[in-house]
């Protein structure tokens, strides 16, 4: 029944991203930016591979980020604000089932958005593929149409999975723009929790270095995620590596996921 | 007799107010009532009287600060009451990118339905609201009242025990009001129990059997339509034609109230416990044409002024709770 319940609510949710023209634009940009990596490729002699996958893996993690966050926000906040949670909120469903139910949905909405990112991607590494003479691709460190870009693509997917349930957490207590705000801004901050845990390495210590330190232990270690540049030039990119952090964004994810329920669960709609 | 359907028991609610020192608002305060199977319950009261609040508190939308309430014998907090119970927020909003038929086929989902009985149910209550024609048509493409009277289906789609209604005739024109006051006299046919909230007391003297008045965040006055207004005749109004003075000296001296009106007519008042049949002969042998002949009673409006007028909020306390 729960099970249900939040297929219901994910397909509404779906429903409600692909309706939205936002999505298309930034999905139409995305395609476009991939397609005139093609032009910007013929720039580099012999790098232009790799600046179309960079490109490529580039657009998929920014305008991922970008649905995550500009339609992540609508899960909750918006609905709050416009108050069409009242009557959903009104039916026999569990507020914690309603929040499942809304981030599975955006989920949904991200894994469409990756496919067509990842078929227009190969599709532009194929046609390069075709047009570049052999003595050419033998310089290449990694052959162009390389399926271990589906390890970065599924990697950025897991990365946008949290990006996702910070915009949900956020959008539980703060507003539409507050939401973007922070999400935004801890995206940001996850991408340098390293160099946060090793600012005495810089010279800097006492209260701020301790701040830094606990913080990054608070922030999503987003640069786990990132083996673009591996991927692109070819190094090997251990499965372990892998699975391990599927696994920690897993987990992340589901944490923040449990305090945002039990704070919708507390909130009063006035 | 049968279990009450709704048992609020002295419900309080604090809202904190202010940013960097929050301090309670006490925008309900220890409010009790009861209402009973088959009931159609009116909940009146002026703007932040308190009535948006109890409906909320019932659908678990807010958490009570103190006290308690029930519905069908569990509590409000258990999510599985809200099977038998549907709800219409004050001025709904729902998702526009939908059609009105899909959001009620979603909303059925909501409840437990397989999508396909849903979508039949949905096309079924479209039809008795009036919206059949618009079934495919997005909601942000609705008019005001096509959203209110789709908020009333919404209501309904699970087919519940009991309907809330949050101000159902807000927004709707004149046919629009007519039309949900037949509905939710049909309702009350149907053996369903309603609850609503309402500022037009019209409404609630036509549907009400029992009424609760609020004002400040109190109960101000509760009671059937019968314990509350005053049905027999305060005065009695006489519009008369063609009257010389030597009746109106007459009707002075039967301490009648006399006033020259319009047209040359005059208009008599004179006390309801008089039997009006006596003046009416002394009239006609006087010559004079009677026009109209009014009982004026007391109105639910009246009742409400005299309950609501002047009520000041109390402050709530700063631990919260301790209902008053």
């Amino acid at each position: 029944m729960t099970l249900r319940l939040v297929r219901a609510v994910a397909l509404n949710t779906f429903r409600e991203a692909v309706r939205d023209r936002v999505f298309y634009n930034l999905l139409l940009f995305a395609v476009l930016l991939l397609g005139a990596s093609l032009v910007i490729g013929q720039l580099g002699a012999g790098q232009d591979v790799k600046i179309i996958k960079d490109l490529g893996l580039a657009a998929s993690l920014l305008f991922g980020v970008g649905i995550a966050i500009f339609i992540g926000i609508q899960l909750v906040a918006r609905e709050v604000e416009r108050r069409s949670v009242y009557p959903t909120l009104a039916k026999p469903i569990g507020r914690g089932v309603f929040l499942a139910g809304k981030y599975v949905g955006l989920l949904l909405t991200l894994a469409v958005n990756m496919a067509v990112m990842t078929i227009a991607l190969f599709v532009v590494l194929t046609v390069y593929w075709r047009l570049t003479p052999a003595n050419v691709q033998a310089v290449w460190t990694a052959p162009a149409v390389d399926p271990r870009l589906l390890i970065a693509l599924l990697l950025i997917y897991v990365e946008l999975a949290v990006v996702t349930a910070i915009a949900l957490l956020f959008s539980t207590y703060s507003s539409a723009l507050l939401s973007a705000t922070f999400t935004t801004a801890v995206w940001v901050a996850g991408q340098f929790v390293t160099d946060l845990r090793t600012l005495e390495t810089i010279g800097v210590s006492g209260p701020t270095a301790w701040t830094a330190w606990a913080v990054s232990w608070v922030l999503p270690n987003l640069a786990l995620f990132d083996v673009k540049a591996e991927i692109v030039h070819g190094v090997p990119v251990p499965a372990l590596q892998v699975a391990a952090a599927v696994l920690y964004g897993i987990a992340y994810s589901g944490a923040l996921l449990l305090v945002a329920v039990v704070i919708f669960r507390r909130r009063d709609f006035k | 007799m049968s279990d009450p359907v709704i048992v609020v028991d002295l419900l309080t609610k604090d809202y904190p107010v202010g940013f960097w020192r929050p301090r309670p608002y006490r925008a309900l305060d220890a409010l009790s009532f009861t209402v009973a199977a088959g009931e159609v319950f009116g909940c009146l009261g002026p703007n932040g009287a308190g009535k948006s609040t109890t409906l909320k508190l019932l659908m678990g939308l807010v958490s009570p600060t103190s006290g308690q309430a029930r519905m069908f014998g569990q509590s409000v907090r258990d999510v599985a009451v809200r099977r038998r119970v549907g709800f219409l927020p004050e001025n709904p909003v729902f998702y526009d990118y939908l059609t009105g038929e899909e959001l009620l086929a979603y909303y059925g989902q909501l409840c437990g339905m397989p999508h396909r009985e849903a979508r039949r149910r949905a096309g079924t209550l479209l039809d008795r609201v009036g919206l059949g024609a618009e079934r495919r048509l997005a909601i942000r493409r609705y008019s005001k009242g096509m959203v209110q009277r789709l908020g009333v289906a919404q209501a309904l789609v699970h087919d519940p025990e009991l309907v809330i209604l949050d101000e159902p005739m807000s927004g709707l024109d004149p046919i629009g009001r007519r039309d949900v006051r037949t509905l939710i006299l049909s309702l009350r046919d149907e053996g369903k129990t309603i609850l609503f909230s309402s500022h037009i007391l019209s409404d609630a003297e036509t549907l009400c059997s029992r009424v609760a008045i609020l004002a400040a965040g109190r109960l101000q006055a509760l009671g059937s339509m019968t314990d509350l207004v005053e049905f027999s005749v305060r005065t009695w109004d006489l519009l008369l034609d063609q009257v010389d003075d030597a009746l109106v000296e007459r009707l002075r001296a039967d301490h009648a109230q006399v006033t020259s009106v319009a047209q040359g007519r005059t208009q008599v008042q004179f006390d309801g416990a008089r039997a009006p049949e006596p003046i009416l002969q002394a009239v006609s042998a006087a010559g004079a044409r009677v026009i109209a002949l009014q009982p004026v009673r007391e109105t639910l409006e009246d009742v409400f002024l005299k309950h609501v007028e002047g009520k000041q909020r109390h402050p709530a306390s700063r631990e919260g709770g301790g209902a008053a």
